[in-house]
């Protein structure tokens, strides 16, 4: 593994007037050739402060940001353009220029005053588009380009400037979900087969744990934490850094769920895909599924068709759906809880 | 394997956009029309004379009309360059402010930097009427470098406030506070002429109608060079200006100088705006439509397509508004600005009406 960006006793933040804010410090980490790091963190955790630290938007209060063993914050805005190329969240207001200009304009960093651009500019823009799998955005005009055609064409514009490091802040937040993974799925690849590195800022943990090679987790005034995704859900780490944000973290499944007050076990039997979706369905109601428990549900096949038994207090209840064993299993939680109280 | 790759033929959902080739062919077809105007606008007026004599006179050719010559030479011909200067000035100048500002009612009237040009010329005139120069003794104060300067000084006073501004404020707030400067300019200027007499308080009114009429062989020693270093910068910023099309964090991205630019290009606005002002007096609108109609005619928003588009496209719709002005009415004059307002407020309407932006609040 090679790193290309190495991070060295990193202190973020912002200075105004003589006072100093800190946003994170002690960043220590580097960033690999032909790896998808995903950076994650509560919002207000400085997520954006160390992309624009890290891409040489702003200046570091302390420590150096190293690219290619070089110092970004002393590089020339020119120097840095071959090396590090950017898309941002913002929403690209190009005028009359169509996709394959907008892309062409990746090549500025190599052109001269002129911005002419070689035969060669132009096999690198038509390679980049064809990777980015942009082929058909390509005479459009970006105007008339979809939210997600349109930040294709901005990653396709960023690959055209022949960067080592790609560094993207939060550019599918716009994106519905398919456009989100393809986005996701476009940048893995990339990452892969061009060897570049590729850091990438987002809110979506679902997709990042998915598809990173590493996460970079931010927590609000903490450290950075850093490993593959399985690695920080399985010693606590993403627990710890979103415990203080209204939600919990289920190392079983892998996602968030809404703290629960009260802790309900129910114990799951039945197998395939109709168990594993009932699972989901009763953690989102706020139980916990545990192997042995007083309250038990049960999938069965009933005449080919499935049916889910409800059993409580020795007291069973049939349903012929999971909407139906939901309504069935929260009245019964009602009058347990109301028994409870009394 | 030798196959060269080109760019795709651009299109949109309205169809098959220009290709670079057909692009390519209108730049001899405004060539020739501009060509066609400058002719026309020397032939006719009050003494009409046809094409030919116009070109015999024009190039002092043997059997010239030694009337014509003269009709031509010191009367039409300063007034033609001017137009054609002036509109490829000013064309030049809003393609400048509009992408600098991300605004497509930006120009140098819409700005408020002609204001600023006018409150300039206003207070050197009023200084050298306090002063008592001889200004006013051979009608050449429209001639003097002092004017030039002032008209300059107004311009990047304007310029300085609207860079101030343009950072913190919306597309829309920009146009109505360079609205709001226009207004005060002119509040201003009418509190200043107070103080002078009557006569150069006549003068004034009169550059301040607008029209290249005013513009004399000795105006261009000025005029000339200023105008002309601004187009070259103008021309030298293409790939900048291009870039920022992206907006800046993008521009800077790609390795741009953002403040070098920003300062250039407005020093080349400014070069450009500023003298033309001053000895055409206030021109609205062409600025301000002369960018669009480019960018409509060669379907791009490619700079280096648009800055020498706009530098011909300027000339030739100067030289036709200025020839409708000096057509040879039967009653009076019309003054240039009202031609221009009635090609340009329409343009400026359509704007509106087309672009998202503008109409929305999401600006």
């Amino acid at each position: 593994m090679k790193p290309i960006i190495r991070l060295k006793n990193l202190a973020i933040g912002y200075k105004h007037r003589k006072e100093t804010t800190v946003v994170a410090r002690d960043i220590n980490v580097e960033l690999n050739k032909g790896e998808l790091v995903c950076l994650l963190g509560p919002n207000g955790a400085g997520k954006s402060t160390l992309m624009r630290t890290i891409s040489g938007a702003q200046k570091p209060l302390k420590g150096q940001v190293l690219l290619d063993n070089e110092i970004v914050h002393q590089l020339s805005a020119r120097q840095l353009a071959k090396k590090l190329s950017l898309v941002l969240t913002e929403r690209v207001q190009a005028g009359m220029l169509t996709a394959y200009e907008v892309v062409a304009l990746g090549r500025y960093p190599h052109t001269d005053w002129t911005g002419k651009l070689s035969p060669k500019d132009h096999e690198q823009i038509q390679w980049s588009i064809n990777m980015t799998g942009a082929d058909e955005l390509a005479g459009r005009v970006l105007s008339e380009l979809s939210d997600g055609e349109r930040q294709k064409i901005m990653v396709a514009r960023a690959l055209a400037q022949e960067p080592e490091v790609m560094i993207l802040d939060e550019v599918t937040a716009f994106l519905d979900l398919p456009r989100r993974v393809e986005i996701m799925q476009l940048l893995r690849k990339l990452a892969h087969d061009t060897g570049k590195a590729i850091l990438l800022s987002t809110h979506d943990m679902d997709l990042a744990m998915r598809s990173a090679d590493q996460i970079w987790l931010l927590p609000k005034g903490g450290k950075l934490h850093v490993g593959a995704p399985e690695d920080l859900v399985l010693n606590g780490t993403f627990e710890q850094a979103f415990i203080s944000e209204g939600v919990s973290f289920n190392r079983f499944s892998g996602a968030f769920q809404m703290q629960q007050t009260k802790e309900d076990a129910v114990q799951l039997s039945g197998e395939g895909e109709e168990a594993v979706w009932t699972r989901r369905a009763l953690e989102r109601e706020g139980f916990v599924v545990t192997t042995i428990a007083k309250r038990k549900v049960e999938v069965v096949v009933r005449n080919n068709q499935f049916t889910w038994i409800l059993t409580e207090n020795t007291q069973s209840q049939e349903f012929d759906s999971i909407y139906h064993l939901m309504s069935g299993i929260r009245k019964t939680r009602e009058t347990v809880n109301k028994a409870a109280t009394h | 394997m030798s196959e060269t790759i080109s760019p795709p033929i651009p299109q949109s959902k309205s169809g098959i956009r220009l290709s670079s080739h057909s692009r390519m062919f209108l730049f001899p077809i405004l060539f020739v029309g501009t060509i066609l105007f400058f002719l026309l606008e020397l032939g006719i007026g009050s003494v009409h004379i046809p094409i030919s004599g116009v070109i015999a006179a024009l190039f002092s050719l043997e059997g010239a009309d030694s009337t014509w010559i003269k009709i031509i030479h010191e009367l039409r011909l300063p007034r033609t360059i001017a137009a054609t200067i002036g509109g490829a000035a000013l064309g030049t100048a809003g393609l400048q402010l509009q992408t600098l500002f991300r605004n497509p009612l930006a120009g140098p009237w819409a700005l408020g930097l002609t204001a600023g040009a006018q409150l300039g010329v206003a207070l050197v005139v009023t200084a050298a009427a306090v002063v008592g120069s001889s200004f006013l003794e051979n009608f050449a104060f429209l001639g003097n470098l002092s004017i030039v300067s002032g008209a300059m000084i107004g311009c990047l006073l304007v310029l300085f406030l609207i860079v101030g501004i343009s950072r913190k404020v919306s597309t829309i707030t920009l146009l109505i506070f360079g609205l709001m400067l226009g207004y005060l300019a002119q509040g201003l200027i009418s509190v200043i002429l107070h103080f002078t007499n009557q006569s150069q308080t006549k003068i004034f009114a009169g550059w301040n109608d607008g029209s290249f009429a005013g513009v004399y062989w000795e105006h261009f020693p000025v005029l000339l060079p200023l105008t002309i270093s601004g187009l070259i910068i103008g021309w030298l910023m293409a790939k900048p200006l291009n870039a920022l099309l992206l907006g800046e964090n993008y521009a800077r991205s790609l390795g741009i100088s953002i403040r070098n630019s920003r300062m250039i290009t407005l020093a080349s606005a400014v070069l450009l705006a500023a003298p033309v002002t001053a000895y055409c007096g206030p021109i609205l609108f062409l600025g301000l439509i002369i960018p669009h109609l480019a960018r409509g005619i060669f379907n791009t928003s490619d700079h280096k397509i648009l800055l020498p588009a706009v530098m011909l496209l300027g000339s030739l719709i100067a030289l036709a508004a200025d020839l409708f002005v000096h057509l040879p009415w039967e009653r009076h004059f019309l003054h240039l600005n009202a031609v221009n307002a009635l090609i340009g407020a329409p343009v400026v309407m359509w704007v509106i009406l087309k672009n998202k932006r503008m109409r929305g609040f999401e600006l």
